[in-house]
C-alpha cells in the first residue's frame, strides 16, 4: 500500500442550494497529525462525515486506506475510529458496557476484547469511571469515552471532530498529548478551530473555509507564507514641525500614513494603538514578503520624523488563519480580487454556521 | 447478522435499563387482563377469545410505545452517527431494532399465558386455536412492530413516530370493517389489506399460508422502507 492513507479529490457536498464543501482535495500521508482548520460552518464537519461515511459525497470521490468511502463503505468503516462532535454516545449504559458494545460491532474477536477495552480505558482514563452510567458522566470522562470507543479496535486511521471542545485546560492537554502519542503510530486528522491546538499536536494543516480549500501545509511553511508581512511603526512628528504638519492631531498621522503607503511594496498601511500619546503608530503590510525596514526608515528620515519603534512581525498561526478566512488582510497575492472573494467566502460561512 | 445481534441485546437492555418496557408491559397486561377476566367472570366464560379479539386494538398502541424511540431517538440525539459509521450495514441496524421489539412483544405474549394457564385450570382447552392465535399474535405484532419502526425511521420526534404508526395501524384495522361501504370490485382487495383479518383465521387454527405471506409482507416492506429512510440520508 502506498503511504497515501487518505487521498480527498475534489470532495464536494451540497445541502440544496449550499455548499458545504466545494471541490476540496488533499491526502493525507501515514503517520501524520492532520489539523482541518476552518470558522465555525466552513465544512469540517461535513468533510469529516463523508470520510466516514455517514454522508454521501455529491461529487469528487475520497479514499480512506485504498477503499472508496461511497462504494467500499464497510471496508473503510472497518479501519478508522471515529469521533463525531459532541460525542453523542448512549446514555443509559455504562462505560464498559458502551466499550464492550463498540468493540463487537468493530468485530473485535470475543476472547481479545477484555483485555483491549481495560489496556484502552486505562490510557484514556477510564478506570475510574467505568461502571458509571455515561450520562451521569462530565463533558471531559464523555470525550474520553469516545476517544476509547475510536480507539478500541485499535485502527490504522482516526477521525476526530473537534476532540478538545468543552474540556477544561487540563483536560486539553492530557487530550492533545493522548493524540500526539497516537499520532506516532496512526493517521489523525483531527478538526477545530482552536490554533493553539494544532501548533502544539498537527504535522499539518488543511484551512477550509465556506467550503473551499484555501491552505495546505505544515504549519511553518504556512507561517511562512505570512512572515514578514507585517511591519510595526510608531513614528512622531518631529516637534518643530520641519517636516510635518505641525503637533499631533489628525492631519499628521494622515501624512504619515499616505508616505508610509507610497512606499514601493506596501500593499496596505493601517492606523494600529500605541500607548505613546505623541506618536501614531500603524502596520504595514508588504505584498509577499518583502522586507521593507530600510524603505521604512528612509522615509522617517527624509521627512524628519522620529522613529520610535520598527519591527518586522512575524505572523501567528492566527495571522494566517484570519487572512486565510475572513480577508481582513490581504492574502497571498493582495489582490482586491481575491479579498472580496474572501469576504464572499466568509460571509456564506457565517451563514451556514447561523442555519 | 451478528451486528444485528448485537444492536438487538443493546436495544433490549435499554429497554430495561429505563422504565420503557416495565411500564408498558405493566400497563398492557392490566388492560388484558381486565378484558380477559371480565368475559371470566361476568359471561362466565373461560376461552382465550376475548382477548385475541381485542389483541389487534391492544397491538396498535403497543407496538408504537416500544417502536417509537428505535430509530427517531437515535436521530434526535446523534447517536445514529456513531452507530453507523461503524463497520455495520444499514439494514442489520434496522434488523436489530426490529428483533429487540420482537423480543420485547414475546415476553409480554408469555405473560399473558396465565391466561391459558387459567382457562385449562377451569376446563377442557382447545389447544389448535390457542397455539393458532398466539403464532398468530406474533405475526401480526410483527407487523405492528415493523410499521413501528418504519415510522420511527421517518422522524427524529418520537410523537409523530408515535401518531403515524398508529395511523398507519390504525387505518389498516379500518379496512377491515370499510368493506361494506365499498364497490363489490374493491371489496376483497381491501379485505386483504385488512390486518386483523389475517388474525381471525390464524387464530381459528387455520395457518393459511396467504394470511402468513401478508404479515410477512408488511414486515418486509416495512423493514425495507425503514432502511431505506436511513440511507437517505446519503441522497439528501
Amino acid at each position: 500500500m502506498s503511504d497515501v492513507m487518505i487521498r480527498v479529490e475534489n470532495l464536494t457536498k451540497h445541502y440544496g442550494p449550499t455548499r458545504a464543501v466545494d471541490k476540496v482535495t488533499f491526502n493525507v500521508n501515514k503517520g501524520e497529525v492532520l489539523g482541518f482548520l476552518g470558522p465555525n460552518g466552513a465544512g469540517k464537519s461535513t468533510t469529516m462525515k463523508m470520510l466516514t461515511c455517514f454522508l454521501a459525497p455529491t461529487a469528487g470521490s475520497a479514499k480512506v486506506a485504498g477503499f472508496d468511502v461511497f462504494d467500499e463503505s464497510l471496508e473503510v468503516r472497518r479501519r478508522i475510529g471515529y469521533l463525531p462532535e459532541d460525542t453523542p454516545i448512549y446514555r443509559d449504559m455504562t462505560v464498559l458496557e458502551f466499550l464492550q458494545f463498540a468493540a463487537e460491532l468493530r468485530g473485535m474477536p470475543a476472547d481479545q476484547r477484555d483485555a483491549r477495552i481495560k489496556e484502552i480505558g486505562g490510557r484514556c482514563g477510564l478506570a475510574s469511571v467505568a461502571g458509571k452510567l455515561v450520562g451521569e458522566l462530565s463533558k471531559g470522562y464523555r470525550q474520553r469515552v469516545g476517544l476509547a470507543q475510536a480507539l478500541v479496535h485499535d485502527p490504522d486511521i482516526l477521525i476526530l471532530d473537534e476532540p478538545t471542545s468543552g474540556l477544561d485546560p487540563n483536560q486539553i492537554v492530557e487530550i492533545r498529548s493522548l493524540i500526539k502519542e497516537l499520532g506516532e503510530e496512526k493517521t489523525v486528522i483531527l478538526s477545530t478551530h482552536i490554533l493553539p491546538e494544532v501548533q502544539a499536536t498537527c504535522s499539518r494543516i488543511v484551512i477550509i473555509s465556506g467550503g473551499k480549500l484555501v491552505a495546505d501545509g505544515t504549519p511553518d511553511s504556512l507561517r511562512a507564507r505570512e512572515k514578514g508581512s507585517r511591519h510595526r511603526v510608531v513614528l512622531e512628528a518631529a516637534p518643530n514641525g520641519a517636516g510635518g504638519a505641525g503637533t499631533r492631531d489628525g492631519g499628521a498621522a494622515l501624512m504619515m500614513r499616505d508616505r508610509l503607503s507610497g512606499i514601493a511594496g506596501v500593499s496596505r498601511c493601517d492606523t494600529a494603538i500605541t500607548e505613546d500619546t505623541a506618536a501614531s503608530a500603524f502596520e504595514v503590510y508588504a505584498s509577499g514578503v518583502a522586507d521593507l525596514r530600510r524603505e521604512i526608515f528612509k522615509v522617517a528620515v527624509d521627512n524628519k520624523w522620529v522613529l520610535l519603534e520598527l519591527a518586522r512581525e512575524s505572523a501567528s498561526l492566527e495571522d494566517v488563519f484570519r487572512s486565510l478566512t475572513t480577508g481582513d488582510e490581504p492574502s497571498k497575492q493582495g489582490s482586491g480580487k481575491d479579498q472580496s472573494k474572501a469576504a464572499a467566502r466568509s460571509a456564506s460561512a457565517n451563514e451556514e454556521a447561523r442555519s | 447478522m451478528s451486528a444485528a445481534l448485537t444492536i438487538g441485546k443493546r436495544e433490549m437492555r435499554t429497554y430495561f435499563n429505563s422504565p420503557i418496557a416495565y411500564i408498558v408491559v405493566t400497563v398492557f397486561t392490566l388492560i388484558a387482563g381486565y378484558l380477559f377476566f371480565t368475559q371470566l367472570f361476568i359471561e362466565k366464560q373461560a376461552d382465550m377469545r376475548a382477548f385475541f379479539g381485542m389483541a389487534p386494538f391492544l397491538f396498535m398502541f403497543f407496538a408504537p410505545a416500544i417502536t417509537m424511540r428505535l430509530l427517531a431517538e437515535e436521530k434526535s440525539a446523534g447517536t445514529l452517527e456513531l452507530l453507523i459509521t461503524m463497520p455495520v450495514r444499514d439494514w442489520e441496524v434496522v434488523l436489530g431494532k426490529f428483533l429487540a421489539a420482537m423480543t420485547l412483544l414475546a415476553a409480554w405474549l408469555g405473560l399473558t399465558l396465565v391466561f391459558v394457564a387459567t382457562v385449562k385450570s377451569l376446563g377442557p382447552i382447545d389447544l389448535g386455536p390457542t397455539l393458532g392465535g398466539y403464532i398468530g399474535l406474533l405475526l401480526m405484532g410483527g407487523a405492528y412492530v415493523s410499521i413501528g419502526l418504519m415510522a420511527s425511521s421517518f422522524s427524529r420526534n418520537q410523537i409523530v413516530a408515535f401518531i403515524v404508526s398508529f395511523g398507519i395501524c390504525f387505518s389498516l384495522y379500518l379496512f377491515g370493517r370499510l368493506t361494506q361501504f365499498l364497490p363489490q370490485s374493491l371489496q376483497p382487495l381491501i379485505a386483504f389489506l385488512s390486518i386483523d383479518g389475517h388474525f381471525e383465521n390464524i387464530s381459528r387454527g387455520v395457518v393459511d399460508s396467504r394470511d402468513v405471506l401478508y404479515y410477512v409482507s408488511v414486515m418486509g416492506v416495512c423493514l425495507l422502507l425503514a432502511t431505506t429512510a436511513l440511507e437517505s440520508r446519503k441522497w439528501k
